[in-house]
């Protein structure tokens, strides 16, 4: 074996991710890393309190919004918010991700498309959000639709912009190699300009996703009986900051795992990437 | 077989980069184009392909008049050009998509035995050397079974022994199925190894300044004499083609010039 099979091979395996004792070392330390700080600053808090330096009824002890936690769990509740935040997050984003990738792919493919009308959804995408609550709320009641909506519309405006933005960068000597093998508009698109931009299309999913969960606390805070927006708002209303705590940690938690899934998804299709540095 | 006639391109910004260029080729043959830089070899080439339009003139393969991508011309660009997310198999394949599954199988794994790539079916682009990499380009463009093979200047990023071997490659995949070859290149020992006729170019605008027959058998030496009178014939044309364009000085220019 050459030297520069060798270095193939490790380039392979490092590509694949290969389950290997370094790697899975290599994992739990980073985590321990990144926990090490807020860790810190909790545990200094609950010491702060105990101490009675505080007395942390505004900003509750790590003790006090792990001992919600349990309740909320115990009780069912807790599973029960989870689920319908993520429901509405994953409808959302289901809706904004397909149709951002459709007109995005489509306003990139067709300079005509995009002239009609890239303006209207560029203007669209400096409206505020919540500004369109009122209309979906007439449009589709107070239920499920309109709360949906505001998801899809937040995930659409990223997803839209970055599958333009790719296409339009895709290298002009790759395309050419397609014109050379005389693909037509569509063939050229599915067989150079989406493979071309899965790795933008991918971080735009992420970014997507990302202002799904920020849309699902504005969607859920404008009237829900059920969500963690509404354990922000029964919170606040009821005078609990340990629940309000609570919401907003498992929030974080669920941003992050969602956020995990998609990059171990899309993974494979990106594994011919010739990069630097391994995807994030 | 390949008709150029009175070939002319003048870009929008009114450079002509080619100007009534004109140039017969037979079937199998290979034929070399040098010059200066300026001269309008890639912008033939990409004409012949049929990725430019002409301003004038016209190309012709066995007839038929060349206005786009045709798949009876095949094309090889200075970087390979692969697809980074395609596996070099697949890669091979593209221009094979209309065959069966089968057949697309059997030419990737007859062209890679070819270019002595044999088992890198599956690896991808990122993992290939430039030379490796630019054999698999070689296969893409002739898996289809172009009649005319045009190379943009195909090996100018490689260093000396890689390209030696490619040339090896080339002639070898060219001896199995003959196609037409038109090449670009800046390397004069280049054109004398490969072709049977170099065309001496010459810049603003592109035309042909001269035209050199190289008759003697391959494999060329490039230490027999036959090959050094040959090399020599070719740089005498190349310092003809550009002293006799070189821009004499505009006396209106100087003093205008001299204050900028």
């Amino acid at each position: 074996m050459t030297a520069s099979d060798l270095a193939l091979q490790q380039a392979g395996e490092a590509a694949s991710g290969s389950e290997g004792q370094p790697a899975a070392a290599g994992w739990l330390k980073g985590l321990a890393v990144g926990v090490a700080l807020p860790a810190l600053l909790a545990l200094g808090w609950e010491v702060a309190v105990r101490a009675g330096v505080s007395n942390g009824r505004l900003v509750p002890p790590p003790s006090r919004i792990l001992a919600t936690l349990v309740d909320l769990w115990r009780t069912g509740d807790l599973v029960m918010h989870i689920v319908a935040t993520l429901r509405r997050v994953a409808l959302g984003f289901a809706f904004g991700a397909v149709a951002g990738t459709i007109l995005g792919g489509i306003s990139g493919a067709s300079a005509m498309f995009r002239r009609l009308t890239d303006p209207m959804f560029q203007g669209f995408r400096s409206v505020p959000s919540i500004a369109w609550v009122p209309l979906f709320v007439l449009w589709f009641g107070i239920f499920e639709a309109p709360k949906v909506m505001l998801i899809a519309v937040g995930v659409f405006f990223p997803v839209y912009l970055g599958v333009l933005g790719a296409i339009q960068s895709v290298d002009r000597k790759l395309v050419e190699v397609g014109q050379v093998f005389r693909l037509s508009q569509a063939q050229m698109l599915r067989r150079i300009l989406l493979p071309a931009i899965l790795p933008s299309w991918a971080v735009a999913l992420r970014s997507g996703l990302g202002l799904g969960f920020m849309f699902v606390v504005a969607a859920e805070l404008m009237g829900a009986s059920e969500g963690l927006g509404y354990l922000l708002v029964d919170g606040q209303q009821l005078g609990k900051p340990d629940q309000i705590v609570a919401a907003i940690i498992v929030f974080a938690l669920l941003g992050k795992i969602a956020d995990a899934v998609l990059v171990r998804l899309s993974a494979p299709l990106l594994a011919w990437q010739d990069t630097a540095r391994p995807a994030l | 077989m390949l008709t150029i006639e009175a070939l002319t391109k003048t870009y929008a910004g009114g450079t002509t980069a080619l100007s009534n260029v004109s140039l017969s080729m037979q079937a199998g043959e290979i034929v070399a184009l040098v010059g200066g830089s300026g001269c309008g070899k890639t912008t033939l080439l990409r004409l012949v392909a049929g990725l430019d339009r002409p301003s004038g003139g016209s190309v012709a393969v066995d007839g038929n008049v060349v206005t786009e991508p045709n798949a009876a011309v095949g094309l090889i660009f200075q970087e390979p050009r692969l697809l980074p997310w395609l596996s070099v198999a697949d890669n091979i394949a593209f221009g094979l998509k209309h065959l069966p599954r089968k057949e697309q199988r059997a030419r990737v794994d007859f062209a890679l035995m070819r270019v002595g790539l044999a088992g890198y079916n599956d690896r991808w682009p990122r993992q290939l050397s430039g030379g490796q990499a630019q054999r698999v380009a070689i296969s893409r463009a002739l898996a289809p079974e172009p009649k005319v093979l045009l190379l943009d200047e195909p090996f100018s990023a490689l260093d000396a022994f890689t390209r030696a071997s490619l040339h090896d490659h080339l002639l070898a995949l060219w001896a199995a199925q003959r196609p037409t070859m038109l090449m670009v290149t800046h390397d004069v020992e280049e054109a004398v190894t490969l072709a049977d006729r170099v065309v001496v170019m010459q810049p603003r605008p592109g035309r042909i300044f001269a035209q050199i027959a190289i008759d003697f058998p391959r494999p060329r030496d490039p230490l027999s004499d036959a090959f050094i009178a040959a090399k020599r014939r070719i740089l005498e044309a190349l310092d003809g083609s550009l002293s006799e364009s070189r821009p004499k000085p505009k006396p209106d220019e100087s003093p205008a010039a001299a204050w900028w």
